[in-house]
C-alpha cells in the first residue's frame, strides 16, 4: 500500500512498485484521485487522517506500507494548518492503523533531510545519529521531525515490523515539482546577501529506486539519501545561467510573500534558512547498510533538471552578445 | 587578386562579391597577406590606437583565412594585443585567467562537501593575501619540514591580533611552503556573519567541532586549529604572548581518535598588528560579538585604523607529537587528554619565548 499517490512522487513510487513482478498488488491511497496514470496500481480513495484507513489495511490484507504522504508545501495542501493535519495527524492515524494490523510486516517512510534543520552552527555533514542544531518551529522540518518521532514510537511498539526511514535530500529532476524546483525556475532568483548555501540533491529516479529498494529488501533503520558531492547555491544559479538577486536577510520574509503572491514559488521560513545556510548529509550508511548506490551525483541530477528548464536570461544574453560581436 | 577583396566585418565574414559561401582566400592571397601582418602587429605594439584601423582590412582577410571562422577576428585581434603587451608567457597567463573566469561564471567548478572551493582559494583568496604576508608582515618561516607531506595532521597554533589574520597567514604559508591546503576550524560566529562565513567556507574553514575536525582528519587533510579562540585573539595588549586556556582539549581528542600527529605552531608578530587597549563591552553585548576593540588607531582614525601595523612575523612549526601510539580509548580519558593539551601548550609557549628573544624589534 502506498500513501499519497495523487502527488507526483507518490504516483511514481507506486508505478515503480507495480512494475515489479515480485509484488502482487499495489494499492494507492489518497484523498483526491490521482491525475497521473497509475497503471497496475489499484487506487483506493481514503483519507489517512481518518480511522477508516484501518479497515482498508485489514480488508486488503496489506503487508507493506509505504508512506510518501508527507506534504512539503502548504499551498498544495490548502494552507499550513491543513498541511500539518495531513503530515502529523495523518501519520499518527496511519501508524495507529498499522499497529492494530497484525499482517503489516514492513513500513517504509519517505522522510526528508529537513529533520536536521539548517543553521550556522551545523556541522559540515550530518550523520544519522546527529541531533539537529537549529530547527524551525514551523513548516516541513518541524512536521518531518514529528513524523519521525511517531515512526520511532511505532517501531518500539511493534518490534516485529521492519521500519525503514529514508531521509532524502531535495528531489530534483525534469518531472519534480517542488518548492526548490520552482525556486530555480524563477526568471530572477533571489538569494540571501552574504551567504551561500551548500546544497545536495537526489535525482527523482534515484528517489523512486530507493523506495523500491527499501520495499523489496529488509533494511531496517534510518538512512540519509543524497547524490554525491554538493553544489553551492551561487554555483547552481550560475549553471542555470539565470541572474541572481542578492537581498539582505531581513527582506527574505517579505520577498517570500511577494514570490508567493506572484505564484512563482512557495517558501516557508525553514526553506529560507535552508537556502541561507544549506545542509549536507553523510551518505556512508546509504552504501554500507542500506546497499543503495544513486545513479546520479548531485551535479548530474542538477544538470538533468537544467536541461528541462532551458536557458536562463544570462546565458541567453551572453549568446546574443556573442552573436552581436560576431555580426 | 580577386579573392583578396576586403571582407566587411559586419557581414559574418562573407565577401561582398562571389558565391557568398567561400570564406577561405586563395593561397596567393594568404601569401600576400602574410607579410603585412607582421608589420602591422609590430606597429600595433608601438601605437595600438590609430594603426589598428588601417590594419584591420588586411588582417581581416588573413585571420579569416587562417581560422576559417567567420568573426574569429575580434578574438584574434585581442589575442594579438595581449601577446604584444604581455609577451608569450603573459599570453598564457591571460588565457588561463580567461578560462578561470569562464569556469567561474558558468559554475563549472568543484566544491567539496565542506564548501571548500580549491580553485577560488588558490587563484583569488591566497593571491590577495600573498602581498600582505610577504611584503607587509615579511613572514619568516621555520620548521616547515615538520609538516608531514602526506596524511592527516593537526596544526595547533597560538591565536592573537584582534582580527584572525594569523589564521589566514598560516594558511597561505602552508600552501606556499608545504604545498598543501590547510583546512581551518573556525568559531560559529564566523559562519553567522554574512560574507565572512561564505568566504570562510569557500576558503576551507569549517565549524570548530569534533565532528568536522575528525571528518577532515580521517580523510587525510591538514587541519589548522587555534584552541585559544576568542580568549586568545581578544586579549589585551598587556597580556601579549601569554597563552590562554586551550579550550576543552577537544582538538587533542580529535587527533587521538584519528591517530594523526599534532604539529605545534608558534606565531610571533601577530600580537602587534592591532594592539588591543580597550573594549566597548556594552556595544559588544548589544551586537552579540565577543568584543569591540579599541586600538590606538581604531576607532580614532576610522577606516584608516583598520590597517594592520607592519610588524615582523616569525612562524615556527615544532616537532610533531604523535598520537597513534596511545592505547585504544585514550581519547575518552580526560586526564590523558588534558596532559597532552598541556604538553602542546607548553611547547608553543616555550617556542614563543625563544622566538621573542631572537626577534630584534617588533617591526624589523
Amino acid at each position: 500500500m502506498v500513501t499519497g499517490v495523487s502527488r507526483d512522487a507518490g504516483a511514481r513510487c507506486a508505478r515503480r512498485l507495480a512494475a515489479d513482478p515480485s509484488i502482487d498488488t499495489v494499492i494507492g491511497i489518497d484523498v483526491v484521485p490521482p491525475r497521473a496514470e497509475l497503471g497496475r496500481v489499484r487506487f483506493v480513495r481514503a483519507d489517512i487522517r481518518n480511522p477508516v484507513i484501518a479497515k482498508v489495511i485489514a480488508g486488503e490484507g496489506v503487508d507493506t506500507v509505504v508512506h510518501t504522504g508527507v506534504v512539503a508545501t502548504p499551498g498544495s495542501a490548502g494552507g499550513r494548518s491543513s498541511m500539518k493535519e495531513i503530515n502529523v495527524i495523518g501519520t499518527m492515524q496511519l501508524l495507529a492503523a498499522c499497529q492494530k494490523a497484525p499482517g503489516v510486516s514492513k513500513l517504509v517512510v519517505k522522510s526528508s533531510t529537513t529533520v536536521y534543520g539548517a543553521g550556522p552552527r551545523d556541522p559540515a555533514m550530518f550523520t544519522e545519529e546527529m541531533a539537529p542544531r537549529a530547527i524551525h518551529q514551523t513548516g516541513l522540518s518541524k512536521d518531518a521531525v514529528e513524523v519521525e518521532g511517531y515512526v520511532r514510537g511505532f517501531a518500539r511498539r511493534r518490534p516485529d515490523v521492519c521500519v525503514t526511514t529514508l531521509r532524502m535530500a531535495n528531489w530534483i529532476g525534469p518531472q519534480t515539482d517542488s518548492p526548490i524546483t520552482r525556486y530555480f525556475a524563477m526568471p530572477v532568483i533571489p538569494t540571501v546577501f552574504g551567504f551561500d548555501a551548500r546544497l545536495q540533491f537526489l535525482h527523482e529516479s534515484d528517489g523512486v529506486e530507493a523506495i523500491h529498494h527499501a520495499t523489496v529488501q529488509d533494511r531496517p533503520g534510518t538512512f540519509n539519501l543524497a547524490g554525491d558531492g554538493i553544489l553551492m547555491l551561487s554555483q547552481a544559479i550560475r549553471r542555470l545561467g539565470r541572474p541572481a538577486l542578492r537581498l539582505p536577510s531581513f527582506t527574505a520574509a517579505s520577498t517570500a510573500v511577494v514570490v508567493r503572491r506572484a505564484r512563482l514559488a512557495d517558501f516557508s521560513p525553514d526553506q529560507i534558512t535552508f537556502l541561507t545556510y544549506g545542509r549536507a548529509v553523510d551518505t556512508a550508511r546509504m552504501r554500507t547498510e542500506f546497499g543503495f548506490e544513486p545513479a546520479y551525483t548531485t551535479a548530474q541530477a542538477f544538470d538533468d533538471f537544467r536541461a528541462k528548464l532551458g536557458t536562463g536570461a544570462v546565458t541567453a544574453t551572453a549568446r546574443l552578445l556573442k552573436g552581436a560581436l560576431r555580426g | 587578386m580577386a579573392d583578396a577583396d576586403v571582407i566587411p566585418i559586419g557581414s559574418g565574414g562573407r565577401p561582398g562579391r562571389g558565391t557568398g559561401r567561400r570564406t577561405t582566400p586563395s593561397a596567393a592571397a594568404r601569401a600576400l597577406a602574410g607579410t603585412p601582418r607582421k608589420k602591422s602587429s609590430r606597429k600595433a605594439a608601438d601605437n595600438p590606437g590609430p594603426v589598428k584601423e588601417e590594419a584591420v582590412p588586411t588582417a581581416g582577410v588573413d585571420e579569416v583565412g587562417a581560422d576559417a571562422v567567420p568573426g574569429g577576428m575580434d578574438f584574434a585581434g585581442f589575442e594579438r594585443l595581449v601577446r604584444d603587451t604581455f609577451g608569450a608567457e603573459g599570453e598564457r597567463k591571460v588565457a588561463e585567467w580567461l578560462a578561470f573566469l569562464r569556469r567561474r561564471l558558468t559554475g563549472e567548478y568543484e566544491v567539496d562537501e565542506f564548501g571548500y572551493d580549491a580553485e577560488l582559494t588558490d587563484q583569488v583568496l591566497l593571491s590577495v593575501l600573498r602581498p600582505l604576508a610577504e611584503k607587509w608582515f615579511r613572514v619568516e618561516v621555520r620548521g616547515v619540514e615538520n609538516i608531514p607531506d602526506t596524511g592527516g595532521a593537526l596544526i595547533v597554533a597560538n591565536h592573537s591580533g584582534t582580527m584572525p589574520l594569523d589564521g589566514l597567514v598560516t594558511q597561505l604559508i602552508i600552501a606556499d611552503h608545504a604545498h598543501r591546503p590547510l583546512r581551518t576550524l573556525a568559531a560559529d560566529l564566523v559562519f553567522q556573519t554574512p560574507f565572512v562565513g561564505e568566504l570562510a567556507r569557500k576558503g576551507g574553514a569549517t565549524m570548530a567541532s569534533n565532528d568536522d575536525a575528525e571528518r577532515l582528519l580521517s580523510r587525510g587533510n591538514l587541519v589548522g586549529v587555534w584552541p585559544e579562540g576568542f580568549k586568545g585573539i581578544g586579549k589585551p595588549f598587556s597580556e601579549r604572548y601569554k597563552l590562554q586556556r586551550f579550550g576543552r582539549g577537544g582538538f587533542v581528542s580529535a587527533a587521538m581518535r584519528t591517530g594523526v600527529p599534532i604539529v605545534p605552531c608558534s606565531i610571533v608578530g601577530a600580537e602587534e598588528i592591532y594592539p588591543l587597549v580597550g573594549n566597548i563591552a556594552s556595544l559588544a553585548r548589544l551586537l552579540g560579538v565577543p568584543y569591540i576593540p579599541i586600538t590606538p588607531f581604531f576607532p580614532l582614525l576610522g577606516p584608516l585604523g583598520l590597517i594592520p601595523l607592519p610588524s615582523k612575523w616569525l612562524i615556527e612549526f615544532g616537532e610533531p607529537i604523535r598520537t597513534d601510539d596511545f592505547p585504544e580509548g585514550a581519547a575518552d580519558d580526560p586526564m590523558l587528554v588534558f596532559n597532552v593539551t598541556d604538553q602542546v601548550r607548553e611547547t608553543i609557549q616555550q617556542t614563543l619565548y625563544a622566538l621573542l628573544m631572537q626577534r630584534r624589534s617588533v617591526f624589523f
